[in-house]
């Protein structure tokens, strides 16, 4: 089974010459960094564009940096990238326990957080991390840049803020103000690797306060701002998880698809909150089970 | 059409090609390299694995375009010379039955034991992680990574040193 539909191929030597031609061709052209998405949805045929712009000669999207107390990831920063960063390490566990789970690492090696977020599907791994992070998406188009926060960043399924002629340089994530851990649950139909069948993403904050986010049970990746509000200030007890955790489930619109039932989905919300904001506390006080074990595995309540 | 070279292999190539093919196909049907096997063509089953700069990445989602300029290593690549000792150490422990994931988990398994000479079995599962064998065969290509990472054959693309009295 190959790719049906032809199309031109471009690798422009500037971001200028890039822009200026995705301006031109407007909806016809698709911006091509690491494909893996992309390629995939060619061979399926759900796009059909008439060029493929490829952006990833460009030296200033690439790597990961750190400025203005941010973490910058350029857009053609990979998932191996994340996961071998110290700074990452050091400073976003949260960020690497997701990274981790994403695929297998033939796909991480090519494919890039910034896609990932672009490509904008319900179960995309990055969405509720960089939510509960409250990153922001830094975009570059004909008519100069803008930032857009996460929060704003996903209209819905494979759609984003975005606007044609425009390239998403880099998204950065602020480093928190306060100490923080975190912990990201995925839920896949089996070990290794699988797309989630619902995610959260929780980080904690000393001082009690709490963000958290889902994917793959609503349109977008979405906050839970009632749960969160709930949570404010307040001490985890037994009590209170099994509140947030039902809470959690009313702030989220699963629906049934080929990996599981809208019932399961929201089901199991209800135990990944509870066990993702126990973990994340747990990581807060210098407890708690390293970043990047699977807390759906553990024999916890 | 566009003309585009890379290194295959440790070979200067040059095919004409169209954008929208897939470099898997090209490989396989332009350029007779039949290491890669064409499996789920969706980037799950990690039987078209290669190494792009040497990388393990899925040759099923990428354009052969956009391996202008870059370098390609596939399994004809890797035991060129003679079978290195990590392919050594996956026949002494009858690590595959068809053989079908085989080049995409020795080139997996090449690329981590040359960033990490000595894996845990754990990470062994995590660079394989990708790579589905359906003859169930992991413990036995786990098993023969870790052996061949703690013999201290860390050049794992160099063949062995041929010592018969000890087979």
């Amino acid at each position: 089974m190959s790719i049906a539909c032809e199309f031109d191929y471009r690798k422009p030597k500037t971001l200028s010459k890039a822009i200026k031609l995705l301006a031109k061709r407007g909806r016809d052209a698709r911006v091509l960094a690491g494909g893996t998405d992309l390629v995939g949805w060619l061979r399926d045929s759900l796009v059909a564009p008439d060029l493929l712009v490829d952006i990833k000669g460009f030296e200033e999207l690439k790597g990961i940096g750190f400025k203005n107390r941010a973490l910058v990831l350029g857009a053609l920063a990979t998932f191996s990238d994340v996961l071998e960063s110290e700074l990452v390490a050091q400073h976003f566990p949260l960020l690497r326990e997701m990274a981790g789970m994403v695929a297998s690492n033939g796909v991480r090696n090519r494919a890039t957080v910034v896609g990932n977020i672009c490509s904008a599907v319900p179960c995309c791994d990055a969405g509720p991390v960089l939510q509960v992070y409250n990153a922001v998406v830094h975009v570059r188009g004909p008519n100069g840049k803008r930032r857009v926060p996460i929060g704003q960043w996903f209209l819905g399924p494979r759609k984003t803020a975005i606007r044609p002629g425009e390239i998403v340089t880099s998204v950065t994530v602020p480093l928190p103000a306060k100490k923080a851990a975190g912990c990201f649950v995925k839920l896949k139909r089996y070990r290794g690797e699988d797309l989630a069948q619902a995610s959260v993403a929780v980080l904690a904050f000393s001082g009690r306060e709490y963000r958290l986010a889902f994917g793959a049970v609503a349109p977008i990746a979405v906050r839970g701002p009632r749960t969160e509000a709930l949570l404010k200030g307040q001490k985890l007890s037994a009590g209170l998880l099994e509140e947030a955790g039902k809470l959690a489930v009313e702030e989220i619109v699963p629906i049934t698809d080929i990996r599981s039932t809208k019932e399961y989905r929201s089901l199991m919300v209800e135990v990944m909150v509870r066990r993702a904001l126990k973990t994340a506390a747990a990581r807060l006080a210098g407890r708690g089970p390293a970043y990047g074990i699977n807390v759906m595995e553990e024999d916890t309540p | 059409m566009k003309k585009i070279t890379f290194t295959l292999n440790g070979e200067s190539r040059t095919v004409a090609v169209a954008p929208h093919e897939v470099l898997l196909d090209v490989l396989r049907d332009k350029l007779g390299v039949k290491s890669p096997k064409v499996g789920c063509e969706r980037g799950d089953c990690g039987a078209c694995t290669i190494l792009l700069d040497g990388k393990p990445v899925r040759s099923c989602l990428i354009l052969a375009v956009e391996v202008e300029g870059q370098e390609i290593t596939t399994l004809e690549g890797v035991g060129r010379d003679g079978p290195t000792p990590l392919q050594e150490s996956f026949i002494r422990h009858n690590a595959f039955q068809c053989g079908f994931c085989a080049p995409g988990i020795v080139l997996a398994a090449t690329a981590l034991l040359e960033k990490n000479p000595k894996p845990t079995a754990h990470e062994v599962q995590e660079a394989i992680s990708g790579n589905l064998c359906r003859c169930t065969g992991y413990e036995a290509i786990i098993e023969s990574a870790v052996e061949a990472g703690r013999q201290g054959t860390a050049r794992a693309r160099k063949p062995a040193a041929r010592k018969s009295a000890n087979r």
